[in-house]
């Protein structure tokens, strides 16, 4: 397990002073001069080395993704940095932890990294529902324009500005280009890539959009150096993460610790176990509500290691952590299918499968939750959702069809169970009752 | 996708405030020269405000007016985002999370207590005091079941904290936001099991406690929201070529 000293997040439940003072007693804006004058190649060389993977839910290579912008910075387009605040993975509620209770980690972070990307300017897009941590950054960041941390005529010697711009509701804007469009004044509608943002980003410009954790982590691997970061979980899968770990739990928590760390052991020590004790467990969705389910079971959920490879391996993905935990009480396919209903409220609208496929998904998934539907349609399902994964302008069709496709995969004989129940019934029910569900337009 | 459409009573005009206009220009200067359309939510979201929180047309067309935008542009965005209210709602709106990891903590049981005391959604009461939604996760998760109403989130909610919070609005109190129950914002019920080392904490010594969850008691002056800038804004971003500074 990990211990403190090894925490970067030191204030996560809010317990010490959020402001200036507060953090520096913590550790914040401790040497950062030197670092930044470390210049653009070695900073980036050291997060690489550090193995850190942006913890928004792709998981790609932080310092790779910053090697992508140009070397050479044309005076016709300045570079970005654009840091993900808009948390709308159902499941997850960690940067709003960071951004209330520990800003100045993700500004500090915010500086080194624009001058890893030649960025002399970062916006940080939050999510409109957040209203008082918004408050609460832009309070963060008035403290360090007035001591000088960052701004024009910094002491650290890099001119940096860092401007707060929100959302309105929309969780497709947490998508890298959609949250650039709906940067610029627009729908939230993703773009097509390639082009990448590192090429063709905000404003058109050299842009690199990382989340909040990620950006918020940098000041520590960079003080303390990638070794220590990479010390920690295993090749590929390095350094702490912040788990949310929500549902049927004794008690619910954020927590960080190390990647890797079996799901018993995270559940169990922090989280006051699955409700009903460990063999209560029906199944667990490791990463947020995009990714598929984990089933309880000795080759399942009690042998699943948290971190990239090990989700992967369960036929899931971390994604960003959001542990959602479902014991034997739980309608599974009910659950899945409140989450087929959030996608249809969420798209975007702009391609086909997406648009019309979620609310087709959502209005099965609703009857086969009643069992009022036929076995065949089960196979249908799936083949509708392999035709959504991967036939869309980005990636939410995807984070829409896996937790499909995880149910069907490991529930089918429940779903084909209620269908028994219901048609067994059948002269008990009448075909023009209103279905009821709880999922209302 | 919702569909969503502008309400059918619509005020005859609008136009912001002298001090709303001040601050819209503020807004503006945080984007590069020519890039104003980025202002367009905040500049929305501050209309919302002061139409008594929701958007009528004419707001949308004054917004659209002021960043040189076509109207459609900016009527776009606002049936785009949903947080933008395009018909009105009570003085206390009601956003109820009944997304998957809240419904599994109870949020159904919350809903029952909005429909008996406020009636369908989006209905606002007669007295005008509540309007409530169903909104989709609020990302408050591990203090689910919650509600967010206005600008406060309130957490760890049960059908009776729920309906106690209700009462206290109506009667003109002010209840506190954050958790219901004890418990220290999104550490575990009964105590953090993480960073109990003390010497974590060393530093200068000085550690003063964060307080209650953020709230209007945050702010920088009585009446004005903490999110009011007082330190001049910085310069716009450097912009692009279209920039006539770039020499």
């Amino acid at each position: 397990m990990l211990a403190d000293k090894d925490r970067i997040f030191r204030n996560l439940y809010g317990r010490h002073d959020w402001g200036l003072d507060g953090a520096r007693a913590r550790g914040a804006w401790d040497g950062t001069k030197a670092i930044v004058e470390k210049g653009r190649d070695t900073i980036v060389n050291e997060v690489k080395a550090s193995g850190q993977r942006g913890r928004g839910g792709a998981g790609f290579a932080t310092g790779l993704k910053w090697s992508f912008m140009p070397k050479q910075v044309d005076p016709a387009r300045p570079h970005y940095l654009v840091v993900n605040a808009d948390e709308s993975e159902p499941g997850t509620c960690k940067d709003r932890e960071v951004i209330r209770n520990d800003p100045h980690l993700l500004i500090e972070g915010c500086l080194i990294a624009g001058s890893a990307m030649a960025a002399h300017t970062g916006y940080i897009y939050i999510r409109g529902e957040f209203i008082r941590e918004r408050e609460r950054l832009q309070a963060a960041i008035d403290q360090a324009y007035d001591a000088k941390l960052i701004g024009k005529n910094n002491i650290h010697g890099y001119d940096f500005d860092l401007l707060v711009h929100h959302g309105a509701g929309a969780y497709i804007c947490g998508e890298e280009t959609a949250l650039l469009e709906s940067l610029e004044g627009k729908k939230g509608q993703p773009r097509l890539k390639p082009p990448f943002p590192a090429n063709m980003g905000l404003y058109g410009c050299p842009t690199t959009v990382n989340n909040v954790e990620t950006i918020a982590q940098v000041p520590d691997i960079m003080r303390r150096g990638a070794a220590w970061f990479a010390g920690i979980g295993r090749q590929n899968n390095t350094g702490t993460k912040l788990f949310c770990i929500s549902g049927h739990v004794e008690r619910p928590c954020n927590v960080e610790e190390a990647m890797g760390i079996p799901l018993r052991e995270l559940i169990e020590r922090h989280a006051g176990g699955v409700r009903g004790g460990w063999n209560n467990l029906l199944a667990v969705i490791p990463g947020g509500s995009s990714m598929p389910l984990v089933p309880a079971g000795p080759d399942q959920a009690d042998s699943l290691l948290m971190d990239f490879d090990g989700c992967i391996q369960k036929k899931s993905a971390l994604g960003t952590a959001a542990v959602i935990v479902m014991d034997k009480s739980a309608d599974i396919v009910k659950a899945m299918a409140r989450i087929a209903y959030f996608y249809k409220h969420e798209s975007c609208g702009q391609c086909t499968p997406c648009r019309e496929g979620m609310g087709w998904m959502w209005r099965l998934l609703t009857r086969m939750a009643e069992g009022r539907a036929q076995k065949r349609e089960i196979d249908t399902l799936w083949d509708v959702t392999k035709q959504i994964e991967g036939h869309t302008i980005c990636a939410f069709g995807d984070g829409a069809a896996w937790p499909v496709q995880g149910l069907l995969r490991h529930f089918r004989p429940e779903i084909e169970r209620r269908i028994d129940e219901y048609t067994a019934n059948a002269d008990t029910v009448g075909v023009l009752d209103p279905p009821v569900s709880e999922a209302a337009e | 996708m919702s569909v969503r459409r502008l309400a059918e009573k619509q005020p005859p005009s609008f136009a912001f405030t002298p001090a709303n206009l001040e601050w819209a220009k503020a807004q503006i200067s945080k984007y590069p020269p020519g890039r104003q359309q980025s202002a367009v939510i905040p500049l929305l979201w501050r209309a919302q405000q002061q139409a008594g929180g929701w958007l009528p047309q004419k707001a949308i067309e004054a917004v659209a007016e002021m960043l040189g935008m076509a109207k459609i542009r900016v009527l776009e965005v606002a049936t785009f985002y949903t947080m933008f209210n395009l018909s009105p709602v009570g003085r206390f709106h009601v956003q109820f999370c009944g997304t998957t990891p809240c419904m599994l903590r109870g949020a159904d049981q919350l809903k029952k207590v909005l429909h008996h005391k406020i009636g369908h959604e989006n209905d606002v009461t007669a007295d005008g005091t509540f309007s409530w939604t169903e909104v989709e996760c609020l990302g408050a998760c591990v203090n689910a079941p919650m509600v967010q109403i206005n600008a406060d989130y309130y957490e760890d909610l049960t059908p009776e904290t729920l309906t106690r919070i209700l009462d206290d609005l109506a009667a003109g109190k002010q209840p506190q936001p954050g958790p219901q129950i004890d418990r220290q914002l999104s550490a575990p019920i009964g105590g953090e099991t993480t960073l109990t080392d003390p010497s974590l904490y060393g530093g200068n010594g000085k550690s003063t406690p964060a307080g209650t969850p953020l709230s209007d008691s945050d702010a920088k002056k009585p009446g004005a929201a903490a999110n009011v800038h007082e330190a001049p804004l910085p310069k716009p971003p450097i912009a692009d070529a279209t920039d006539p500074r770039r020499g």
